[in-house]
């Protein structure tokens, strides 16, 4: 070890390892429907390009987490994001594309994307 | 790089080990592979949790669901459920956690929320194995901006601002030890770690190592670099066998990355360190009989001055420093002094680590910031007393210690205020007693301990603690004398005037403390030869209630000594004289219908 940047370069690749076992309070919950009906319709693939998203884009405060069966399995794969602060919000019938565009939209720009929503689909 | 979306974090304690945790990891092992979950969750086997009573642990996060208890036929139920499907196995969660319809923080429940993690902030945290997981957790920042940025006067000053002291029981400032040791003039120094845990039932040196390993190694080089030395041996009991390995693993990742050894961050500056195994004589935890033990020799103490700080390893000035107060020093270097002085009392800052033993709930590791009162600690961290039973009394320090009665309860725990009612801070086991412990029975106990390991190079220790435990055997026989009592307390202070180290000086506190606490128990052994809490096995009688005897006459044919004698359908007696009170009567007993009193 010779310098502290190599330390650093060290501590920013490991440091996505330990990240998510911190006790956030405050952080962006990203929770996917992972019951039968959610993986059957395609949660996995869902819940990995959020993974994929939130780690490319480095984003230490955001937490990407599962769930059973919220009850509505023909809108499956369902996707909730909790903000601190507002309202959760509540995406369906998601895909990869779409998950990158949450992730770019609402998670980093805090613009809820309205077309995916659970309201857009009763309309 | 692999991401993973959950972690399982299995604790590798040797607490958690001996209820069958490598198990548990296997079986994940297994079926996390069955499931095809294996590039999607990881499994990482950390240090103490501190929660031992509930182990083997198992927490999973980005959830922080706490499973206490895990049996290896759970383990498919916790993957398919939790891992696979996401729905957490409430059944198996640590009880505390769980509330109505959702899951608790862990830091919310009673046993942790009172804690203050500092010394064990990454035990259960990080993979101890794994030199890049301490490293994101700003793992060897402190001696990187040590090297680079600080004198070593310096970092004596901060160390010295801390306010940190000594957490192997002494409570000696640890600036001014640095300090010494740093102006002792030589062209050798060296910097030592004392590993040798030794009191009964403490364990949070050996945690420490096993959860955190770096975070001495890491403090000892900048302890190195702030006195001259660029030497350092951690000894420690070989007792301790999986910290001794992963201590070894974790020397060897820190010399693979070049933060031991030649030029560390291309400052001058050059560390290396060894581990030297002890063979867990209790004397070895004293500083001059622990240099001896390095060098190859006997341990046993020599007088001081000269101090080690002068005149230590091989005669060369030697910085020796516990484990715990190793891991406070690289969060000190990275959060500063005032960080630190905002924790604790006025004269004890930061905090201290006590193993909970004894007849309490929750049995464990806790981390409290000083100033805690042991009620906090008992009734609310340690979750009580189990079986409804009252608090009698807690023992700190060890074999060194004292009992604290129940009136002093609300006494913080500090270093000054633990010496100011006769018992003292030690390594941190805390012993809890209740109703049901007799106290010269405690005393005796420790008395037992330290006649064993007084190494007998001095005579007040040699002989003096053997008399004073024939004394206490003599009064726990019933056949003591209040003359008795006043003679153990002369022969007390005359011990701890004379002997040559710390061994014996401090031998003689269970003695002194329960008599000054527990007097009227004493007193009831040689007046009325009753042991009031039914131990002493001398002074107990077994009698058989003739209201509840059924005269089954099944104690009489267990009795070994045919004491117990009766007809058949009336009431049974025992013979008190020929009685050996094993007890082997009242467990037969189908009735309750036999008494120790």
């Amino acid at each position: 070890m010779k310098s502290l940047a190599e330390l650093q370069e060290i501590r920013n690749r490991a440091i996505n390892q330990v990240n998510l076992r911190k006790d956030r309070e405050d952080g962006i919950r990203v929770v996917v429907g992972m019951a039968t009906c959610g993986i059957a319709a395609g949660a996995r693939p869902v819940l990995n390009a959020f993974l994929q998203e939130v780690e490319k884009r480095n984003l230490t405060n955001v937490t990407v987490t599962q769930t059973g069966c919220i009850g509505m399995c023909r809108l499956e794969p369902i996707v909730e994001v909790y903000v601190p602060g507002q309202d959760k919000v509540t995406y369906v019938k998601m895909t990869e594309e779409k998950a990158a565009r949450v992730v770019a939209e609402h998670i980093i720009n805090n613009q809820p994307v309205s077309d995916f929503t659970i309201g857009s689909e009763s309309k | 790089m692999n991401i993973y979306r959950s972690h399982v974090l299995v604790c590798g304690g040797t607490g958690c080990t001996s209820s069958g945790s490598k198990t548990l990891q296997a079986e994940f092992t297994k079926q996390l592979k069955e499931k095809g979950l294996e590039n999607e969750v990881k499994l990482v086997e950390t240090g103490c949790f501190g929660l031992c009573a509930l182990g083997p642990v198992v927490v999973i996060y980005p959830e922080g669901a706490f499973y206490s208890m895990v049996k290896p036929e759970d383990v498919a139920e916790i993957v398919e459920e939790h891992l696979l499907k996401g729905r957490i196995v409430k059944r198996l969660l640590y009880s505390e956690t769980v509330q109505e319809d959702t899951i608790k923080s862990l830091n919310e429940t009673p046993f942790y929320a009172k804690q203050k993690r500092v010394a064990l902030r990454n035990c259960g945290v990080i993979n101890p194995e794994n030199i890049d997981e301490y490293i994101a957790v700003d793992g060897y920042q402190a001696l990187a901006k040590v090297l680079t940025e600080m004198k070593p006067e310096e970092v004596i000053q901060i160390i010295k601002d801390s306010g940190l002291r000594g957490r192997g029981g002494g409570g000696f400032p640890t600036g001014m030890k640095w300090e010494f040791a740093a102006k002792s003039q030589n062209d050798q120094k060296y910097v030592a770690c004392n590993a040798d845990e030794g009191d009964p039932g403490a364990f949070m040196d050996r945690s420490i190592l096993e959860g955190d390993p770096h975070a001495v190694i890491e403090a000892m080089a900048i302890a190195g670099y702030a006195i001259g030395a660029n030497q350092g041996y951690v000894y420690i009991r070989a007792e301790y066998p999986i910290a001794v390995e992963r201590l070894r693993v974790a020397i060897n990742q820190a010399k693979e990355y070049g933060l031991l050894g030649k030029n560390i961050f291309d400052s001058g500056f050059d560390f290396d360190l060894d581990i030297r195994l002890g063979a867990g004589a209790f004397v070895c935890g004293e500083e001059t009989a622990l240099i001896s033990s390095i060098e190859g020799f006997r341990g046993e103490p020599r007088p001081r001055p000269p101090f080690p700080a002068v005149k230590g390893l091989w005669g060369k000035p030697t910085l020796l420093n516990n484990v715990e107060t190793y891991a406070n020093i690289a969060q000190i270097i990275n959060n500063g002094a005032e960080w630190f002085t905002s924790m604790g009392t006025e004269k004890s800052k930061g905090t201290k680590v006590f193993a909970l033993g004894g007849k309490i709930n929750n049995t464990g590791l806790v981390e409290i910031p000083m100033g805690t009162t042991l009620r906090e600690i008992i009734e609310e961290i340690g979750g009580g007393i189990p079986n409804g039973k009252k608090f009698k009394a807690a023992q700190t320090g060890g074999p060194s210690g004292g009992c604290i009665p129940a009136e002093l309860m609300d006494t913080p725990i500090d270093y000054d205020s633990l010496i100011a009612i006769g018992s003292m801070m030690g390594s941190g086991g805390l012993i809890v007693m209740d109703e049901d412990n007799c106290m010269v029975d405690i005393a005796k106990f420790f008395l037992e301990f330290t006649v064993d390991e007084s190494c007998g190079k001095c005579t007040p220790c040699r002989i003096g603690t053997k008399r004073l435990l024939e004394l206490l055997t003599k009064i726990t026989d019933g056949k003591g004398t209040m003359e008795d009592i006043d003679k153990l307390e002369e022969l007390c202070y005359a011990i701890k005037a004379s002997s040559l180290c710390g061994l014996g000086q401090s031998a003689p506190n269970p003695v002194l403390s329960t008599i000054r606490y527990f007097r009227h128990e004493y007193e009831a052994h040689v007046k009325d030869k009753k042991c009031p809490a039914h131990v002493c096995k001398a002074l107990a009688q077994y009698k058989i209630d003739p209201e509840k005897c059924k005269g089954c006459s099944l104690c009489a044919r267990q009795c070994p000594v045919n004491a117990i004698s009766g007809e058949i359908k009336s009431p049974f007696v025992i013979d008190q004289d020929k009685c050996i009170k094993c007890g082997a009567c009242q467990a037969a007993c189908k009735f309750n219908a036999i008494d120790k009193e």
